[in-house]
């Protein structure tokens, strides 16, 4: 059955490629602005060689991780606050619910003008971008304690640092991660947005915006599918981590794996 | 109306495979109600989805009014145990019980009359813009019952339609369905795993054993009707059939011996 | 009325905390929102009574803007509904376009918007496709999650009362997956938000809200550019707004069923 499954996703996407070579190779699209796949296909594995490609890869990855860390250290410790005092929670969620909306891209023109550095502007930019996922997931998870837990803690005689440390922190756990994934793919989103708006030095947002300057679709192209292959990768990564750390959660939510 | 000939269904293939059914063979004449009684997990439910077409059974045969069933046969209506999901939330009560009559070809004014008799029938003539959810669970299923009547099926099953009542309720319900089968005139096949219950509401208590499972005892109930939750539970009768079809359920007796026992016979 | 009050009693203190930190800071950065207000005004609602008091400036830009975002998010919606509900109710399908859909939403959709700029040369195709592209992965995975798991009692039903295939996918596979497939539209929404202004800031379109605020910072009109961010933070929220509001009365047998269990 997984064998059956896997033969009909290859031919899926067997057959998506052939269309798009066929529609090149009859004249159907123009060749000069829409590459064949199969070129496509060959910059792709070119550009897996090219060490100034790997650069880019690694500087988008590190704005990135760094973006990502600062939201996670910013907005953990923010939503367990948060979530544990109703009333501050209260008063600042008007404020959560205008700034969350904000594009993030919208901010890159004032933080640009506030930080000379590029890799602070992406960094805060991303941050900012990636710090809504993780709060709001924590603070989802700080509510979702059941307060059966948390009483019978009370009612052994248990202080509020115990109960928040023992009910409140472990099961607000998984939602935080599963804001984290969230935060992880909408990281990487604005990672090349930044990239395509601020430049910069490297990075696949850079690499995508030159071959552009020179009308190099199959090189846009090939970029394009090697940041999709780093989005799954990551998120490979994290759903896997989610399953290993918390499998208690997936069985009580009745999720089958 | 309703004949089953060695109907066997097994789940899965190879070492994994779960035998289900291991030959039943049973017959349900026209405006019979016949109680299908067994011990939790012995393939109740996979009986009554063959009949329902449902599920394609592995192997035997089920026959609906002589024709053999591939899908599900028109004029035949189900109510299921899980009352909250088997009524859509997204629909009042009312046009919950009208959304099958479109099969009838029936226009938009016929269909309404049609769902509002059927509510009156079973008590709930002022409910049928309420939705589902806004009921209790006994009127929920209720409503689940309107819903099969209005379809006026010729047979009618019920897979453990009172399970997930409380007790009161599921009176109030086993007496709704003797009453309403008596205008209707249609056959009926219960499912249930409540003694009591088979032997109170049944013409027939066909027991089963467990999985696979096959037909362990066939027993007529000659109880006096109508019935009365209190009266019928205190007949001799009723107490030495529920103690037999109970000997039955537990395995405490040897398949062979039961036949015997059918007091149709004494 | 008087909680909502107090919920958002917290707002103007908010705004005085921040005038009163911007003017003792003095900033040319950070310009006190009075200020903000005032240059937002001049530049935007200045107009005539007549057009609502929207200026030129305003309607070049909003409009158009706002057009090519809800007409991307709605064709993206539509695609993503119809494949969704498609692909959730086929294994078979399923199995072919699995591995295409998780690599496409992979894609980080800004990355495409060089590429669309090249290919389709003029604004609004690339405008569209690339808000289309972006947001309509949400749109098609929470089609795809609702219309495949089904209640199985509720299929069963809908197949004993021998509802036919049009009956079934019209009143039970898709209000049975709404409450899922409204989850991914409001989502898909504030995204279309975020690539509209990508896409206007990264090409030189004649107008919209992306290339207004490009404009702004051009200009060094700090005001203006403050002014464009709390446009889009009001814009966000209200679109978020109405359309919670909508999905509330659209699937209040969903939200009531789930409190009544």
């Amino acid at each position: 059955m997984m064998i059956r499954t896997a033969i009909r996703g290859a031919a899926g996407v067997a057959a998506l490629l052939l269309v798009a070579e066929a529609a090149g190779r009859t004249g159907l699209a123009d060749t000069r602005i829409l590459p064949l796949a199969s070129t496509v296909l060959a910059r792709v594995a070119e550009l897996a060689g090219d060490p100034e490609f790997l650069q880019d890869i690694v500087a988008t990855l590190t704005v990135w991780a760094s973006g990502l860390l600062v939201a996670v250290a910013l907005a953990i410790p923010s939503g367990v606050v948060l979530g544990s005092l109703p009333r501050a929670e209260t008063a600042l969620r008007p404020l959560i619910e205008i700034l969350r909306p904000i594009p993030s891209v919208a901010l890159i023109p004032l933080v640009a003008l506030l930080f000379a550095a590029d890799g602070q502007v992406k960094t805060t930019i991303i941050a900012y971008a990636a710090c809504w996922p993780v709060l709001i997931n924590t603070l989802y998870g700080m509510h979702d304690v059941d307060p059966l837990a948390r009483e019978t803690l009370r009612s052994f005689g248990f202080g509020r640092r115990a109960v928040l440390l023992r009910v409140s922190l472990p099961s607000a756990a998984p939602f935080v991660m599963t804001g984290v994934r969230l935060a992880a793919a909408v990281a990487l989103i604005v990672a090349i947005s930044t990239e395509l708006l601020s430049g910069g030095v490297g990075g696949i947002g850079v690499f995508i915006m030159k071959a552009g300057s020179g009308y190099r679709v199959d090189l846009m192209l090939a970029a394009a599918v090697w940041a999709g292959i780093l989005g799954m990768v990551v998120n490979a990564l994290l759903v896997r981590a989610e399953r290993s750390l918390f499998r208690w959660h997936l069985a009580r939510a009745g999720v089958v794996a | 109306m309703l004949e089953i000939t060695n109907l066997t269904h097994t789940y899965g293939r190879g070492s994994g495979a779960h035998r289900a059914l291991g030959g039943i063979d049973l017959k349900v004449a026209e405006g019979e109600l016949v109680c299908i009684v067994g011990p939790s997990g012995c393939g109740k439910s996979t009986l009554l989805r063959s009949v329902a077409g449902l599920l394609e059974p592995t192997g035997g045969q089920v026959l609906v009014d002589g024709r053999p069933v591939t899908g599900t046969p028109d004029g035949l209506a189900v109510v299921f145990q899980d009352y909250s999901r088997s009524l859509f939330p997204w629909l009042s009560v009312g046009d919950n019980v009208a959304l099958p009559l479109r099969r009838r070809g029936l226009d938009r004014a016929a269909r309404r009359e049609a769902a509002g008799e059927a509510l009156d029938a079973v008590g709930l003539a002022g409910a049928s813009s309420k939705y589902p959810w806004e009921l209790s669970g006994g009127m929920q299923q209720r409503v689940a019952i309107a819903r099969a009547l209005a379809y006026r099926p010729s047979l009618l099953l019920m897979d453990e339609p009172f399970g997930s009542v409380d007790a009161q309720t599921r009176e109030d319900l086993e007496d709704l369905v003797l009453r309403v089968r008596g205008h209707h005139r249609m056959t009926i096949v219960l499912i249930t795993h409540d003694i009591d219950e088979s032997v109170y509401v049944g013409d027939r208590v066909v027991v089963l054993s467990r999985s696979p499972a096959t037909v362990t005892a066939d027993l007529r109930v000659n109880l006096p009707a109508p019935r009365d939750q209190i009266a019928t539970r205190e007949l001799p009768d009723f107490v030495r059939l529920r103690a037999e079809v109970g000997r039955l359920v537990r395995g405490t007796r040897p398949p062979g011996a039961a036949v015997l026992s059918d007091p149709s016979s004494n | 009325m008087s909680n909502l009050a107090v919920r958002l009693l917290p707002v103007p203190l908010f705004l005085a905390a921040w005038e009163a930190g911007c003017r003792m800071a003095e900033s040319t950065y950070f310009p006190p929102p009075s200020l903000i207000a005032a240059r937002a005004r001049e530049l935007w609602f200045s107009g005539p009574a007549t057009r609502l008091f929207l200026t030129d400036a305003a309607i070049e830009n909003f409009v158009p803007s706002l057009g090519r975002m809800f007409g991307g998010w709605l064709l993206a919606c539509f695609a993503g509904i119809v494949a969704g509900v498609a692909i959730g109710r086929s294994a078979t399908l399923s199995a072919y376009l699995d591995p295409l859909i998780q690599f496409g939403r992979a894609i980080p959709p800004p990355a495409l918007v060089p590429v669309f700029i090249v290919v389709f040369r003029d604004d609004l195709r690339m405008l569209l496709a690339t808000i289309v592209i972006g947001v309509v992965w949400p749109v098609l995975l929470n089609a795809v999650d609702g219309a495949r798991y089904v209640d199985r009692v509720q299929v069963d039903t809908a197949r004993v009362f021998g509802l036919t295939r049009t009956q079934r996918l019209v009143r039970l596979v898709l209000p049975a997956a709404a409450p899922k497939i409204f989850a991914g539209l409001r989502l898909s929404l504030s995204l279309a938000l975020v690539l509209l202004v990508v896409a206007e800031m990264t090409n030189g379109t004649i107008n919209g809200i992306g290339y207004e605020l490009v404009y702004m910072q051009q200009s060094f009109d700090m005001p203006g550019m403050w002014g464009i961010v709390a446009l889009l933070a009001v814009l966000g929220l209200v679109l978020n707004l109405s359309f919670l509001l909508l999905e509330r009365r659209t699937l209040s047998w969903h939200r009531l069923a789930r409190r009544a269990v």
